[in-house]
């Protein structure tokens, strides 16, 4: 009764029941997602779980040169559970770009950027590249000597560009090489620009999807087909059904995080390398200075070039090509021409591209953490199969008009399965 | 397709776990001998601790890591901390660091000996244990002493008195060298040629605690992280089986 009575004072003066019952309790969802819808909420999970332990590394974490590393080995001994703060948060940043990838795959598997969610599409790229940059600046912050070199070459890349270049290269760092300028506008951004206009993104990201509904493995239209109430008939409210079934997926996702989190943190290398365990030095070069894990693929591209073409350097070319890679999912919405949207009932043709594409990226991902010159897989040197990467990764793109048109499609059933 | 599909992800993701320890690496190929690390052996940790207070950290620190940390995780009383291990004045919270000016190190030696708080986990248990089981002695060298591992290493070697003195054992060896078949001469084996305090397998003991001690050192967690995380991970096994049956519960009525 006491809490009838403060929701319905709270309701005159703010739609709480409103955006609850829109959102949540009377928001129609498809029934038939399966295993690749848990990604969304999962991403959601993680945006959390990295703002939280955040806040407590801010605590205890000194973006100054002479301090930042450490700092972090404060935070590692003598704040208590601080180890575990900075595990949860490193973990988290690999764990999210595994999350988003799946989360963006679920998108190319059933055609959920197709008309209307372009700009649902949209809105996540963008999220992708905020995110992105939020990880290539946070990964600055531990001043160990594998931040300090990825900073100085990614940083360099911008060196590239005609005329402009070396301005732009050198007004981001604040200095002529990365030094205390750059860690500190690093760490602004890193913690307080981007996750700003993160929230702010999935927010609209969110916004946006309520507005066009949920796509669904089959690419049907649930609000296409309503029942007498005017409710869709494969509709089934989002709580409490897939609130229910989201906590099963999110304490899934938590047994591996913590897995890693407590037995793992570093994971032999690719959450978190060796290198990083010494202090920046601008004076030593790593042996091998390679990006973290998930931006290996587009530094793969980015290396792939090696040859000057039309009296543009090949170093030119990588960062062209790289910046391309990044931005050309933008354009899905309208290079695919099928009549259908679900992989399910496409033909062949978008299968193998789809297909292609997953193994170039895959391929392109791991030898962008190796060595240019030598040979980790078999027959060609890992440039070779960085560049045979690169035409198929950038082919499932350009050739995407043509295959998802001639491609032979099943027609999808009325209601979904 | 749905089974393709799950099985093509299980695939990538085995394909990357099995690639993981290929990054872990960075020793410019060298082969490296294997230890066994046991951080639940306290015994091996405190003689480890003693061999890096005693012979390390006259000349390197371990600035990141408090002598009272050690005792508390080690099971050394402050007490016995301050009567055996500090220096008149220091107290027991303090951080290891050495009493030698790294700039008069760096004239003696060339170069600052590094802080060795974190080199258990930058270069590794396995780096370290055979680093320091590889000096011989070299009359070219500055120190006297050079490094199969860390070739003209600017560290003498410490420990000399109780693995003793050794000799490299030369060995030809061909190799491809800007496509030409060249043999060049590598160190092979050692040969101890004045024994020290300790029998081989002994000093092998010790270098293998030294190095317990360092890994250790560069990670003090390790120690609580494991049985933290075991109990984390039961509660939340524990918990999934309420959250499936109710999941499975306000699903019985969708069809």
């Amino acid at each position: 009764m006491m809490a009838r009575r403060l929701l319905h004072w709270i309701d005159e003066r703010f739609p709480l029941s409103k955006v609850w019952n829109e959102h949540m309790a009377q928001y129609y969802a498809p029934k038939n997602f399966n295993l690749w819808y848990f990604f969304g909420s999962l991403g959601l999970l993680v945006l959390v779980l990295q703002i939280v332990t955040g806040i407590f590394l801010t605590m205890h974490y000194k973006p100054d040169s002479a301090l930042a590393f450490a700092s972090v080995e404060y935070i590692m001994r003598d704040v208590p559970w601080g180890w575990l703060m900075r595990y949860m948060h490193s973990t988290g940043a690999s764990l999210f770009f595994v999350v988003v990838y799946l989360h963006m795959f679920r998108a190319l598997l059933y055609g959920s950027y197709r008309a209307p969610r372009e700009l649902l599409w949209i809105l996540g790229m963008v999220i992708f590249i905020a995110l992105m940059a939020e990880a290539f600046m946070g990964y600055l912050l531990p001043w160990g000597n594998m931040s300090y070199w990825g900073a100085q070459v990614i940083i360099s890349l911008f060196g590239a560009i005609p005329w402009i270049g070396e301005g732009l290269a050198e007004w981001i760092r604040g200095d002529f090489v990365v030094s205390d300028a750059t860690l500190n506008r690093f760490f602004a951004f890193h913690v307080i620009a981007l996750p700003l206009a993160l929230c702010f993104l999935v927010y609209l990201h969110i916004v946006a999807l309520h507005k066009v509904g949920s796509n669904n493995p089959d690419g049907i239209e649930i609000k296409e087909n309503k029942g007498a109430d005017g409710r869709p008939v494969d509709g089934i409210p989002f709580h409490p059904y897939y609130t229910v079934k989201d906590i099963v997926g999110a304490l899934v996702f938590l047994i591996i995080f913590c897995i890693i989190v407590f037995f793992v943190p570093d994971m032999g290398g690719w959450f978190l390398e060796r290198a990083n365990f010494e202090p920046a030095n601008p004076l030593q070069t790593p042996p091998d200075i390679v990006p973290l894990w998930y931006f290996t693929p587009y530094y793969s591209i980015l290396r792939a070039f090696t040859y000057p073409f039309l009296g543009v350097e090949a170093k030119l070319w990588g960062v062209i090509f790289m910046g391309l890679s990044i931005l050309a999912p933008f354009f899905l919405p309208w290079l695919d021409r099928s009549p259908v949207k679900s992989m399910r009932y496409r033909g062949w043709m978008s299968k193998w591209a789809l297909g292609a594409f997953v193994v170039a990226f895959v391929v392109l991902g791991y030898m962008g953490t190796k060595n240019p010159g030598n040979t980790d897989l078999f027959w060609f040197q890992n440039v070779r199969w960085a560049q045979i990467g690169t035409v198929f990764y950038f082919a499932y793109f350009v050739l995407m008009p043509f295959y998802s048109k001639w491609d032979k499609t099943r027609p999808p059933p009325e209601r979904v399965r | 397709m749905r089974r393709t599909l799950a099985l093509a992800a299980l695939c990538i993701a085995g394909a990357a776990l099995t690639a993981a320890p290929a990054r872990a690496s960075g020793t410019g190929g060298a082969e490296l001998d294997a230890v066994h690390i046991d951080l639940g052996d306290r015994a091996a940790l405190q003689r480890g601790a003693k061999l890096f207070i005693n012979y390390c950290l006259s000349c390197h620190s371990a600035s990141y890591m408090r002598y009272n940390r050690l005792g508390r995780d080690l099971g050394i009383s402050d007490e016995l901390i301050k009567k055996n291990l500090l220096f008149a004045g220091s107290q027991a919270g303090d951080l290891m660091v050495t009493t030698m000016p790294a700039e008069d190190s760096e004239k003696w030696f060339g170069v600052a000996p590094p802080d060795l708080s974190l080199t258990g986990r930058s270069r590794g248990a396995e780096w370290l244990y055979t680093y320091l089981r590889s000096f011989y002695i070299d009359d070219g060298a500055p120190s006297g002493w050079n490094n199969k591992l860390f070739e003209n290493v600017a560290m003498p070697h410490v420990l000399y008195e109780l693995q003793g003195v050794q000799r490299p054992v030369l060995g030809a060896e061909e190799e491809v060298m800007e496509g030409r078949l060249v043999t060049v001469e590598k160190i092979e084996s050692f040969e101890l040629v004045r024994p020290g305090k300790l029998t081989p397998a002994e000093y092998d003991r010790a270098v293998s605690d030294l190095t317990h001690y360092m890994v250790y050192m560069a990670e003090p967690a390790q120690l609580r992280r494991y049985t933290v995380g075991f109990w984390v991970v039961v509660f939340l096994l524990l918990l999934l089986a309420p959250a499936w049956l109710l999941k499975k519960e306000y699903w019985k009525d969708v069809r």
